[in-house]
């Protein structure tokens, strides 16, 4: 057992937290458009006590106590004092992890239901559209969103679709049971994301409309081009800045590709094959900027050694395979191999239904890890639900660890949450409760509200 | 000895060329029948059959004897709808015999002609504990889906073990968009269908031809529509399956299992006295469809408790090539919320087996019944758990896949210099 020090470190942590919470007070909102509107939801101070802890980064604590006071986790360690005003929840026979990040989700831009009206998330109406907005598709009312947070998820990234090499930019949402815009939902201070796709996608789209790219080379091509412009137009405002010669003209494309470049937009690749991931990562030197994350990547346990040497994370389904020829090689140790080869591995759903569930798939690449003669333990099992994705996201000093200091979001499950049979009874975000299991209460998605269907039938 | 001597007689034609004599030994048995979970102990197979269930039985001399040390031992899981074995890759453009396009046919389709047991998901699908699947094409042009069919997943070439199982029909929003966009359209055409095939092959003769149907669809309906054949119907709202329901009052002869039914828990107790038994997903709980607004995920323990028979498998839009193994991963959800473990694993096991008649013969172990086994090395409905051994009418599967030696060439606990 590796027990740290928490309780000096929480002590420490203290101012710490205090400014971190400053840093992201954004006081800006109100004159920065899409800006973060986000308030955390109210909250007591809580004690969660007796439970087993997985603190999301590598660390099984038992009989732990996690303590979160003004929206940040305090404290974790052994008989934590209560102190007066604070909630005690028992914990004994409970599992505590830090809230599941999902780095690859459609909820909003797909929602429920699934109709014309609601194909929201992939703008196909030209190769590059790095131009659109992920948050600008956002259906804050999607019910999937209260789905997610059931199944322990607090923080998800939004993602156009993937018929584009340029799909556009993504965002890092909360699932605000009750938003009434997107800005309400938007992780303060999480940089937003340019979503790009390798392979099979982009060149069936648009090879079918006789248009480029029809290849594989096509989509390499077209990569490159828009870098190549990018450059110039990045260049040009840098210069600008500097007092040399005009701005260029704005171009919303080119506002995305210049950010990427210059690191403020961070990349996340769909892209499932070895030799294609490899090739993304020459585009990515040729031009210099640096991915953040291959998502799919049902290959990516063909090249964990280029993935840690570029500090890529891999985000991956535990067992997805076989729908198209570039997801034929999928394996169930994916994430394992990933993990094990020193690369940062990472859980994803691109799904609202495998979104309510990510702990059973970490727990299936867990097993699955195991078997193949691997020493995974839960507690590393779970960096792949919340510190990784965290990272890939660039929010990894505010959540994905129950590290004091970070937001206090805090999932407490009824069980072993690497099994199928634990469920999670309560969801803290931002230290506030957002849900617990069997509450009654009303649907929080206006769409759901008052419909009849749910009334037992005569 | 003498009924065994017997039995195995009878049997032997029908059994396996592979098949051996295998004792498991002390294992925690799940027989799907009267002796419920038997905590300790061994199954006896003999030439393809489950021979023996019970304590302490005698290992007949040449019997190879396998210690289970307590593993959950079971019937193999039935995938109650997939698509295993009519693509190696669905997307792609690759060839897919689970998209059934056209109109030359429909419900003449014929899915067991289909399919293919050397497809690499049939070796990864049963390595997962998986013996046996209901399969049917998925996308089609019409009302009808064509005829399911029942296969094994154990790759010989007689897999498939029933060609016309079932017939596959649209009846809630897919069926509509199949006949003029409108449920109005749905009944009246299903009616007239039914007539035709009734009629056939006289009015074909006549000269006076289907009012829907085309004359080989008319045919291969023929059965279906005189009751001796079991109609799979996808719908998934309760004013659907009242619809069915109601049909079926008035038409008792004809046969119905619903595949779909995420509103089903509403008229819980009217499908149970119309003895409709219900494929649902226990993973659908969003309102991603207009037919689906209340889906809810009790929906199986509701259903259960209400006596409906319930079988477990993807949604309908769900159903796959690739993917049949998770059935057990979807009835341990359902036990997350609420359906007793024996129920579960019955609905991805003896469910399926009953509710395609071949209840007598798989989904339990039992004497006489085919011996398909399986051992594992945890909960089978947990996703932790793995098979450490699978029989398929007897015969030890390879736990091996292209899966497996794609792991092995990467593994990086075992890899050397490539």
């Amino acid at each position: 057992m590796r027990l740290k020090p928490l309780m000096a470190l929480a002590a420490s942590m203290g101012l710490a937290a205090c400014a971190t919470t400053q840093s992201h007070t954004d006081n800006t909102a109100e004159t920065t458009p899409y800006a973060s509107t986000y308030q955390p939801a109210a909250s007591s101070p809580t004690l969660i006590r007796g439970a087993t802890v997985l603190d999301g980064d590598g660390h099984e604590l038992a009989n732990a106590d996690v303590l979160m006071r003004d929206g940040r986790i305090e404290a974790v360690g052994q008989n934590l004092a209560a102190g007066d005003g604070v909630e005690v929840i028992d914990g004994a026979g409970r599992f505590v992890t830090p809230g599941i990040i999902d780095p690859h989700s459609h909820l909003g831009v797909y929602p429920s239901p699934s109709i014309n009206a609601t194909e929201d998330g992939n703008e196909m109406t030209q190769p590059n559209t790095a131009e659109v907005w992920a948050e600008h598709s956002v259906w804050p009312q999607d019910p999937g969103f209260y789905r997610a947070v059931a199944g322990g998820v607090t923080t998800l990234h939004i993602l156009p679709g993937s018929g584009n090499l340029f799909g556009g930019r993504g965002v890092t949402l909360r699932p605000v049971l009750g938003a009434r815009t997107v800005q309400e939902m938007k992780f303060p201070g999480a940089p937003q994301s340019l979503k790009m796709a390798c392979g099979e996608n982009p060149s069936r789209v648009y090879g079918e409309r006789n248009s480029s790219p029809a290849t594989g080379m096509g989509n390499m091509a077209g990569y490159r081009q828009a870098f190549a412009d990018a450059r110039r137009y990045a260049d040009r405002q840098r210069a600008a800045q500097e007092g040399h010669g005009d701005p260029p003209d704005r171009d919303l494309e080119m506002e995305t590709l210049a950010g990427v470049l210059n690191g403020d937009i961070i990349l996340q690749w769909h892209c499932y094959r070895a030799d294609e991931m490899a090739n993304a990562i020459e585009v990515s030197h040729e031009f210099g900027f640096h991915i953040a994350a291959f998502h799919h990547a049902v290959e990516a346990y063909k090249i964990p050694d280029l993935l840690a040497r570029e500090d890529i994370c891999a985000a991956m389904w535990a067992d997805w395979w076989g729908f198209k020829l570039e997801a034929y090689d999928g394996i169930r140790e994916n994430i394992a191999f990933v993990d094990a080869g020193g690369a940062c591995a990472m859980v994803h759903s691109d799904s609202e239904v495998g979104v309510q569930r990510l702990n059973q798939e970490a727990a299936k690449a867990m097993a699955d890890g195991r078997r193949a003669g691997l020493d995974i333990s839960r507690a590393q099992a779970w960096t792949w639900l919340s510190r990784n994705p965290a990272r890939a996201l660039h929010i990894d000093d505010e959540t994905g660890t129950l590290t004091p200091g970070r937001r206090a979001d805090v999932v407490v499950w009824s069980a072993d949450p690497l099994t199928t049979y634990a469920a999670a009874e309560r969801v803290y975000m931002d230290g506030a409760l957002v849900y617990r299991r069997g509450d009654p209460r009303d649907p929080p998605s206006d769409f759901e509200l008052g419909q009849t269907y749910r009334e037992r039938g005569q | 000895m003498r009924i065994l001597a017997a039995l195995l007689v009878a049997l032997s034609l029908a059994a396996p060329a592979a098949a051996e004599t295998v004792l498991v030994r002390d294992g925690r048995v799940v027989t799907n029948g009267a002796a419920g979970i038997i905590q300790n102990g061994d199954v006896l197979i003999v030439d393809g059959r489950i021979s023996a269930v019970g304590e302490n039985i005698a290992a007949p001399r040449g019997a190879r004897v396998i210690e289970a040390h307590g593993a959950y031992v079971t019937p193999g899981a039935f995938a109650a709808m997939s698509e295993v074995g009519l693509s190696e890759i669905s997307g792609s453009g690759a060839p897919n015999d689970a998209d059934l396009e056209g109109d030359l046919v429909a419900a003449a389709a014929d899915t067991g002609r289909a399919f293919n047991p050397q497809v690499t998901a049939v070796a990864v699908t049963r390595m997962e504990g998986v013996t046996r699947a209901a399969i049917a094409p998925s996308e089609t042009a019409s009302l009808f889906g064509g005829r399911g069919a029942l296969v094994s997943l154990g790759g010989r070439a007689d897999s498939v073990f029933r060609s016309d199982a079932f017939m596959v029909v649209e009846l809630g929003e897919t069926g509509a968009t199949r006949t003029g966009s409108s449920r109005a359209a749905v009944w009246p055409v299903f009616e007239a269908a039914l007539r035709d095939a009734r009629e056939y092959p006289n009015r074909y003769r006549s000269g006076q031809g289907g009012a829907v149907l085309n004359e080989i669809d008319a045919a291969a309906l023929q059965p279906f529509a005189r009751g001796q054949g079991l109609f799979l119907v996808h719908v998934e709202s309760a004013a659907d399956i009242r619809r069915i329901i109601g049909f079926k009052r008035d038409n008792p002869s004809l046969r119905f299992v619903i595949h779909g039914g995420a509103e089903a828990w509403q008229v819980a107790d009217e499908l149970a006295r119309a003895n409709i038994p219900v494929i649902l997903d226990p993973l659908s709980d969003l309102p991603d469809r207009f037919e689906r607004l209340s889906a809810r995920l009790d929906n199986a323990a509701l259903l259960q408790r209400a006596g409906v028979r319930i079988a477990i498998a993807p949604q309908p839009g769900s159903v796959d090539a690739h993917q049949a193994r998770l059935a057990l991963q979807l009835a341990g959800n359902a036990v997350t919320n609420g359906l007793p473990w024996d129920a579960a694993f019955a609905a991805v096991s003896r469910g399926p087996a009953e509710i395609f008649g071949v209840g007598d013969q798989l989904g339990r172990l039992e004497r006489s019944y085919r011996a398909d086994v399986v051992i594992w090395d945890g909960d089978p409905l947990e996703v932790t758990a793995a098979p450490t051994a699978v029989f398929i009418d007897g015969v030890e599967q390879p736990l091996v896949s292209r899966q497996t030696r794609l792991r092995d060439r990467y593994n990086p606990s075992r890899r050397q210099a490539r």
